[in-house]
Parts: C-alpha cells; structure tokens; sequence
C-alpha cells in the first residue's frame, strides 16, 4: 500500500476536510423544514470555507527561489519560496468566478429556477473534466503517482536505450480519473442540453434520432472499452476519445427527453454532478469530496425516483425518452366535440366568494404567465371574505422537483397553506371550488380509469370531486403535455376560464374587490 | 489512506445522504437541488490543487491552466448556488398568525 501514500495531506487537513463533509451533511439536514434550512445553509458555506482554505494551506503554490540556490541548498534539495504570483492567479479566479455567480444568484427570476440549475450543473461536469485533465497531465502534484519498488517492474517500464518512460500513473487512480472524466463531461453536455430546452432556446419537443437506442448502447460500450484501454496504456488518445465521446452521449441521452420529463433530467443530472464529484475524491483521496459526492448522487438519484413514482413510469422509459411524441398518435384520432361550458371572470369572482373552501392547483402554465403573485393577491382577497384557501402541490407540477413551491414562497404565499398530493387529495369533496391553474394532465381522470391512456396510473387530484371546478386555460385546443384530452373539460361542475392565466386572475381580483 | 477505507466511507455517505434526502419535506425540493449543486462544487478542491502545482514541462503549464479554470467554474457554482439557496430559503415563510388585537378587530368587524 506504499505506492499509494499520499505525502502531501497532513492528517490536520484530513480531519478538516472531514469537517466540511459533516458540515455538508447538516446542510442537506437542515432542509427537512423551512425554519432549520437557514441554518443548514449556513453550514455548508462554512463547509465550503473549511475545504476551501484547507487546500489553499496546504497547497500553497511554490516556486524556486528566484534569487538563486545557495551552494547549501543544492546540497540539501533545492530552496522553494512561496509563489505570491501563482497565489494571486488562483485569488482572482475566485473573485471571478464568485463575481458571476453572485450576481446570477442575486438577478436570476425564480421562474427560471430550473434553467439555471440546469446551467449549474453543466458547470460542475466541466469543472470535473478539466480538474481530471489536469491529474492525468500533472500527476505528481495530485499524488497519484505509483512508486515502483521492485528492480523487475522498473526494468520492465524503462524504454529501449534505457530512456525512462512517462510518469506512471497509479493504475486505481486512472479508473477513478476516467470515470470522473467521462460522467463529469456527461453531466456537461446533458446539462447544456437541459438548460437549452429549459431556457426555451430550443424546442422542448423530443428529437428522435432513428436507431438512438443502439447508438446510445455502442457508444457506451466504446466508452467502456477505451476506459480499459487507458487502464493499460495511460494513453492520451484513448482519455481524449474517453471525454469526446462522452460528450456526446450526454447529448444524445438528453435531446430525446420531452419539456414535461424535464423534472426527472434535472434530477438525474443532479445525481450525476455528484457521482463526478466523488469519483474525483476517489482519485484524490478527499474524504470532503466523497462525502459530498454520495450525498449529492443519493439525492438525486431519490429526486428522480421521487419524479418518475408521481409519472407512473419507469425511469428506463423516462431516459428511453419520446414521451410526448409517443403519445400523440394514439390520442389524436379519437377527437370529438364534446359540449363544454364557458365561464367569465364575474362568474368565477361570484362563486369563489360564495365558496367555503377553495384549493387552488398551480402548474408550469401559472409559471409561464408569471401569474402567482396575482394569484396570492386573489386568495388573499377570498381569505379577507371568509373563504379558506388552499394550495395543492403535485410532485411533477413544473419543470423541476418543487417548482411551485418556490415560486408561491416568492409570492409571499405561506408555506403551511401549501400541501403535497397524498396530504390533500382526501378535502376535495369537501371543496366548493378546484381552482386550475396552469395544470392539466395532473388533474385528469384518465390516469385513474383509462388503461389505455398514457398516463395510467400516475397519482391525480381528485378534483373531478369538488362541486365546481374552475379551469384557467389557454385556448380549448391545446390539450396537455401528454397529449391526451382532459374529461374534466366536460363535466358539468366545470367552468372553462379561457385566457391568459395571469388576465384572467387579475380580472377575477378585481371582480373580487368590487 | 488505502482504497478500502475510502470506499468505505463512500458506502456510508450513501446511506447518511438516502436517509438524510428523504427527510427533506418537499416543498424544500429545489433549493435542495441548489444547494447540492453548491456543495457539488467541492471539486474545487482538485481544481485548486492543480492551479498551485508547480511543475515542469507542458504537461504541468497546461495543468495549472485547467485548474484555474475549474477553479472558476467551481466558484460560479458555490457562490451562486449558496446565493441562490439563501434567497430562496428567505422567502419561505409561516403564516403570520394572528395578534389578538387584530383578530378582535376583525370580529368588530363582521
């Protein structure tokens, strides 16, 4: 195990890094309620500053003194000063990094939550891709190279005329390397791709590339065959083909992936980050790291677990993509017309303030049209009247786990007036009004009674028992993400509120107010 | 530290970060994802250990150069991440209950 000492880290350091991940650790604990989470952020910025400064003391760059070595220093190894230079180098790419992403952080709309995490994520496989990179050409200052002890190994790595070949590398420490590389770059590509169809600069739509399914398996067998390669040869070529052609499959996994899978994608790209994260600990022997990584990866890995239970679907078909394309061509041809009814925003303002309990459903759509402060404007005109107002959440509603609540919280919408699908699902029979927004698919009933539908079996509002149901929409011709027709359109407690979603709140208030 | 150690304390972190995510309610979902980003960005460890090496030749020149990269790409994410997490944590609030005084008022007036 000799070989595989790592000089350089005092065990000080090893136990400050390990500091940091239980810091880490109370940060993600701290997020089991709103009023602890504070404080759990708070410690894992301190986490953060811990490892942070750790490395900075014990890596302080070096360099040879540049007065020139004194006769006693050659004789005894060679006189290092600190490189205030190097140092400065490393304080400004902080500054400049910190700088932007303060800023993005401060100036970001919390509508455009998902594409940002999406941006981040993209940003952690990179920094992964490039920190691998620089242990695979600089070896030596991660530590990771293999002390050769026996005379017959070292003959055997000597090249012809006695030349010495390059450093070797230790080889657990290229697995770990490589498969840091080829997930961080993954997740890069994945992310950017996410980010573009979240951001809305590309369609959200699936692309379906014929045969993608045995492109994607090739490919991953490619990877896995260049991963042995490098394995034996530490060869350049072969960690450049390992980077490129994960590149590509991250994109290629991505870009059949629908808008409304989007909370899966984020979830599993979320995972990822952190599994590159921890094989990069792997490789440097970072007990942070590796905390983080397992911390990270677990939690999203249960993210997408969590997604995919609320979808009713498996998260092979999520990653198999092409969910909306899919289901397009059953649902399309049994269009009829069907007699729906149409309500103004008097209608709704007048039954809404004689109602006792109203549950409002926000989805993506309440998003899109920015409509939730107006929205909490509206309940709390009703609340004034007497009515009790409540929010229900789905797990998917939105483009990323949590999504509506983020968005209620920055409308002022107190947290405890907001619950989860199982915990209110039960109150629409006593509701006098279900109160649609922006939502669709996770209200209709076909996912309860159609087999035949394509969101069988995901877990739906009961809204189809409420006595009136009110239904903020578009248009009459759109109809869901999955692509299938709504029976709650028809029924006869249904009052279709076609128009704007934030128009048709702002009318409803001021219907409300006179 | 020999790999089966490592390993080992990767196997628990597993199981502390299974046990700790499903704790977390899931209203908190997305600055979950925010701060796992933030703290994802640990990496930044690597990347500062790659910018302060010193070394020569090309490989190590080209090395330090990535590493200052990452060590900016890794500082984006937790100064942004931590940001982003802190601002949306902010906005989480109770439902401000009501004083005795206000409520009287209320009454006074129905």
């Amino acid at each position: 195990m000799n070989a595989m000492e790592h000089s350089a880290t005092p065990s000080w350091a090893m136990l400050a890094y390990l500091i940091a991940g239980v810091l880490f650790i109370l940060a993600l604990r701290g997020l089991s309620s709103p009023s602890s989470s504070r404080a759990g952020n708070r410690y894992g910025m301190i986490g953060m500053t811990i490892a942070v400064l750790t490395t900075l003391v014990t890596h302080f760059p070096l360099a040879l003194n540049p007065f020139g070595q004194s006769p006693a220093a050659i004789e005894h190894g060679l006189e290092v000063v600190p490189d205030f230079g190097a140092f400065g180098l490393i304080l400004l790419a902080i500054a400049l990094g910190g700088g932007i992403g303060w800023v993005t952080a401060r100036k970001i709309a919390m509508t455009d939550m998902p594409q940002l995490v999406a941006a981040f994520h993209s940003l952690v496989g990179l920094a992964a891709v490039l920190v691998g990179w620089a242990a695979y050409l600089n070896p030596e200052a991660f530590g990771i190279v293999e002390v050769v002890n026996d005379v017959a190994t070292a003959l055997a790595r000597t090249g012809p005329e006695g030349t010495v070949l390059p450093t070797h590398i230790h080889p657990q420490s290229l697995i770990e390397m490589a498969l840091g590389i080829a997930i961080g770059a993954i997740t890069f590509s994945g992310s950017v791709i996410a980010f573009l169809k979240l951001a809305g600069k590309m369609s959200g739509a699936p692309i379906m590339l014929p045969a993608r399914h045995a492109i994607n398996i090739v490919l991953l067998l490619a990877i896995a065959f260049f991963i042995f390669g490098f394995f034996m040869s530490q060869s350049m070529v072969d960690i450049a083909l390992i980077t490129v052609l994960s590149f590509v499959i991250g994109f290629l996994l991505i870009i059949p992936i629908g808008g409304a899978d989007m909370p899966v994608v984020v979830s599993m790209l979320n995972s990822y980050s952190g599994w590159a994260a921890a094989a990069m600990g792997f490789t440097l022997h970072n007990t942070a790291m590796i905390i983080t990584g397992a911390l990270v990866g677990s939690s999203g890995a249960i993210l997408s677990y969590i997604m995919c239970k609320a979808m009713n679907r498996s998260f092979v078909s999520v990653i198999a993509g092409g969910f909306g394309a899919a289901a397009e061509t059953g649902g399309g041809a049994a269009k009829e017309q069907r007699p729906w009814k149409r309500g103004s925003a008097e209608d709704a303002a007048f039954l809404l303030k004689e109602a006792e309990n109203v549950i409002i459903i926000p989805g993506y759509g309440m998003a899109v049209a920015q409509a939730q402060h107006v929205l909490r404007e509206m309940a709390d005109t009703l609340k004034k009247e007497g009515v009790n107002v409540k929010y229900a959440i789905h797990p998917v509603a939105g483009r990323m786990p949590g999504h509506m609540n983020v968005l209620l919280a920055e409308a002022n919408v107190p947290y405890d007036e907001v619950f989860e699908l199982e915990d209110i699902n039960g109150e629409f029979a006593q509701a006098d009004v279900a109160f649609i927004i922006g939502a669709n698919d996770v209200v209709n009933p076909a996912a309860k009674t159609d087999k035949s539908s394509p969101i069988y079996g995901m877990p739906v509002f009961d809204v189809d028992k409420a006595k009136t149901v009110m239904f903020i929409k578009r248009s009459m011709s759109g109809v869901g993400y999955s692509g299938v027709d709504n029976d709650v359109f028809y029924m006869d407690q249904t009052m279709m509120l076609l128009a704007d979603a934030k128009k048709m709140v702002e009318e409803i208030v001021k219907s409300l107010q006179h | 530290m020999d790999f089966i150690s490592i390993l080992s304390i990767f196997v628990m972190a597993c199981f502390v970060g299974y046990y700790v995510v499903w704790s977390v309610t899931p209203a908190l979902h997305t600055p979950l994802m925010a701060v796992t980003n933030a703290i994802s960005s640990v990496i930044v460890v690597g990347a500062l250990i790659a910018a302060a090496a010193s070394g020569i030749g090309t490989g190590a020149g080209v090395s330090k150069w990535l590493g200052l990269g990452a060590v900016v790409l890794a500082s984006i994410n937790i100064f942004g991440g931590f940001a982003v997490t802190a601002r949306m944590l902010a906005m989480y609030k109770k439902k401000e209950r009501q004083t005795p005084a206000a409520s009287a008022k209320r009454e006074e007036r129905a």
